[in-house]
């Protein structure tokens, strides 16, 4: 279960504030989704959660499974069970992706006590989540995300997200730039790993995606807030009436 | 400064200060008393070294590398060394061993290298002063000091026409705090190729000056590979001069983690249209090192292309310094050069001079230069941290990329892959 309260959080030099006591609970097994307009701070909060150090956190709590997560190294995050699909995957010039796959989750293991993987079933692994989600084997020996499209990057972060199994997978934008062929293909991947014991976090600026990936909760976001919870339907009435009535109501 | 100066060392120091420059160093001192011994035919070259003793940073080619503040000590000349037999990472290449131990170059009596002669010459090696020499005509200190002392000229001779498969490896030793000067001549006959390894290894205090000179010619090839792995207390300093005939391919492959002091010069030029050069290189430097690495790659003629490729990875106090100067003479029309040094500093302490330089006199050329120092990217840092990477880890594949942009352009398999895997070492003991 992931518990966020009252997060407070700033740019690093304080010049920004950019959440503004945001409360979030995402239980076990639910796919919760946000959706908020630009700038509202939804990749913000998912980079929050998963450790990149140019915020300050003024006050708050992220809680997974009971533990602080804001205690804890990125890399401590990810052993715990956090993933971060990115909005702009970034590319890795000179490190095979193979490389850097394998690199991952050895380092995974370790922090959790678990032995390395073989690498005849780390092959079998990688090359079955590859057919899966349609990433050509030439593509693993190239260096992480460089000379990849758009919508190869966004399979790629499914992929990494598949390997290492998180307990709760944030997937920012992972529609953008996505035409609809590899969206049902990214929907399919990661509709393959809900589970009861795993939680997702999908963020979105359009409802399209939440018709493949089906949440169970639809959370509104609006300067740094969730002003709104609901059920799915909630996603097709902003698709109707767009954000006016929710943003307008922070404001006031 | 304070060294004790030897009475013999005043009277021959009085000499020479009543034509040149005052005030030498007890450095400069200590050298230019060794060169008491030095025999007639090297007379020039030593009276050229010790007219201008060693270059500081007034001097343009050194003024980031102040070899007459940075050298501490000048070691007795060495006597004959002897190398004992050890086990070296290079033994898996296969090739065949040309020893310099402490200046005295050795080599197995073998067929082994049909088509190769290997013999030894006292001539007076090339200062600079030679007509068609390919060192800098105003005198290079670094290489007048070497034809000063170098003892045993070594030739490499490949006959015309034949391919050696076999790398030579060329083992320059330094067995104790001993100056050591070695010189080797290497000359591949027209449609000939050749790969030479060039090893150091050396003892704390030692100081070791070696130089090779290379003549290819026309429609030949030759591998070339620079390795310093001295002690981290012994002083570097290697000079590779080169010409190219038509035609002709040369690939220098450049790679240093050790010495405390260590400059790697190459003065290249195409004389033959229709070449191609790559020099490429990485040095890996922590605590107080400092390493020099200074190319001039000169296009006389038109139609050639060069490459050059250098990373330096600095941590703690290092200091790096990389000059490159590419030059296009006025005929040497469709020349393609491109330089490039990039430069991570992973400590606040540690600095990177870097200074490329074009000369270009032609004006149907392609010739450019860039040149980047900086900290690892934090934003790259993070998405390896956020898939698991610990902070060393991490950091430590991204610099195993960034060294091997450099080493990947190193034609010979073996050798690449060799010092992949020592930077994955230095990497490691970084922590
Ligand atoms: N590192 C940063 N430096 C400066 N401004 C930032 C930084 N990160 C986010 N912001 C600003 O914070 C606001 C929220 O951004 P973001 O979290 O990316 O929103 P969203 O993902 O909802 O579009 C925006 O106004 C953005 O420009
Ligand atoms: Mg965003």
């Amino acid at each position: 279960m992931l518990e966020i309260r009252n997060l407070h959080v700033a740019i690093e030099d304080g010049s920004k504030k950019i959440l503004n006591g945001l409360d979030l609970t995402i239980h076990n097994g639910e796919v919760a989704a946000i959706m908020g307009p630009n700038g509202s701070g939804k990749s913000t909060l998912s980079y929050v959660i998963a450790g990149k150090p140019d915020y300050e956190i003024l006050d708050g709590e992220i809680l997974l499974d009971g533990q602080n997560l804001l205690d804890m190294e990125p890399d401590a995050r990810a052993a715990a069970g956090v993933f971060l699909a990115f909005q702009y995957p970034l590319e890795i010039p000179g490190v095979a992706t193979m490389t850097f796959l394998k690199a991952a989750m050895n380092a995974q293991s370790r922090a959790r006590g678990e032995g390395e993987l073989k690498t005849p079933d780390f092959m079998r692994r990688v090359k079955v989540g590859a057919d899966k989600l349609g990433i050509p084997q030439e593509m693993l020996r190239r260096g992480l995300n460089v000379g990849f499209s758009g919508g190869e990057k966004k399979r790629m972060e499914i992929l990494q997200m598949a390997l290492l199994e998180p307990s709760i997978g944030i997937l920012d934008e992972t529609d953008s730039g996505l035409d609809i062929d590899a969206l049902k293909i990214v929907s399919e991947g990661v509709n393959a790993l809900r589970s009861a014991d795993r939680s997702f976090l999908v963020i979105t600026h359009y409802q399209r995606l939440l018709n493949y990936i089906v949440p169970d909760t639809v959370h509104v976001m609006s300067k740094g807030r969730i002003v709104k919870t609901g059920g799915k339907e909630l996603a097709l009435e902003l698709e109707a009436n767009g954000y006016a009535d929710y943003v307008s109501d922070v404001a006031a | 400064m304070a060294m004790p100066i030897t009475s013999q060392t005043l009277r021959r120091e009085d000499h020479l200060m009543a034509s040149v420059t005052p005030l030498k160093t007890s450095v400069e001192l200590a050298l230019i008393a060794q060169g008491a011994s030095v025999p007639a035919l090297r007379q020039p070259a030593f009276e050229r070294f010790a007219a201008a003793g060693l270059p500081h940073r007034r001097i343009e080619a050194y003024h980031y590398t102040d070899l007459r503040a940075l050298l501490k000590d000048a070691p007795p000349l060495a006597k004959a060394g002897a190398l004992a037999p050890s086990a070296s990472v290079w033994d898996e290449l296969d090739a065949f061993i040309v020893t310099i131990v402490d200046g005295h170059p050795t080599w197995a009596q073998s067929d082994e290298l049909a088509g190769v002669s290997i013999s030894l010459k006292s001539d007076a090696p090339d200062d600079g002063l030679a007509a068609d020499s390919v060192f800098p005509k105003d005198g290079d200190p670094v290489v007048a000091l070497n034809a000063a002392f170098v003892d045993h000229t070594l030739h490499l001779a490949v006959a015309g026409g034949v391919v050696i498969d076999k790398p030579i490896h060329l083992r320059i030793v330094t067995t104790g705090a001993v100056s050591a000067y070695g010189r080797v001549v290497v000359e591949i006959a027209d449609g000939a190729k050749l790969t030479l390894i060039e090893t150091h290894e050396g003892a704390a205090g030692a100081l070791a000056n070696s130089v090779v000179e290379i003549v290819v010619g026309d429609d030949s090839h030759f591998d070339h590979m620079r390795i310093n792995l001295v002690d981290p207390q012994a002083t570097l300093l290697t000079t590779l001069g080169g010409r190219m005939g038509a035609r002709s391919t040369v690939t220098s492959g450049n790679f240093v983690t050790g010495s405390a002091l260590s400059r790697h010069q190459v003065f290249l030029r195409f004389e033959g249209e229709g070449s191609n050069a790559t020099i490429s290189g990485a040095s890996l430097l922590k605590d107080r090192q400092h390493v020099d690495t200074t190319l001039v790659v000169d296009h006389a003629v038109p139609e050639c292309v060069s490459r050059e490729h250098f990373a330096h990875v600095l941590d703690d106090e290092a200091t790096g310094v990389f000059q490159g100067k590419i030059i296009v003479r006025p005929h040497a029309q469709q020349t393609d050069g491109k330089m490039m040094s990039r430069a991570v500093l992973l400590h606040d302490g540690a600095t990177m001079n870097n200074k490329p330089e074009l000369e270009i006199f032609a004006d149907d050329v392609q010739c450019g230069h860039g040149a980047t120092v900086g900290a690892l990217d934090d934003d790259l840092l993070f998405y390896l941290r956020a898939r698991g990477l610990p902070k060393a880890e991490a950091e430590a594949l991204m610099l195993q990329a960034f060294v091997g942009e450099a080493l990947e352009m190193i034609p010979h398999d073996g050798v690449r892959e060799t010092l992949e895997a020592m930077t994955e070492a230095w990497l490691k003991a970084r922590g």
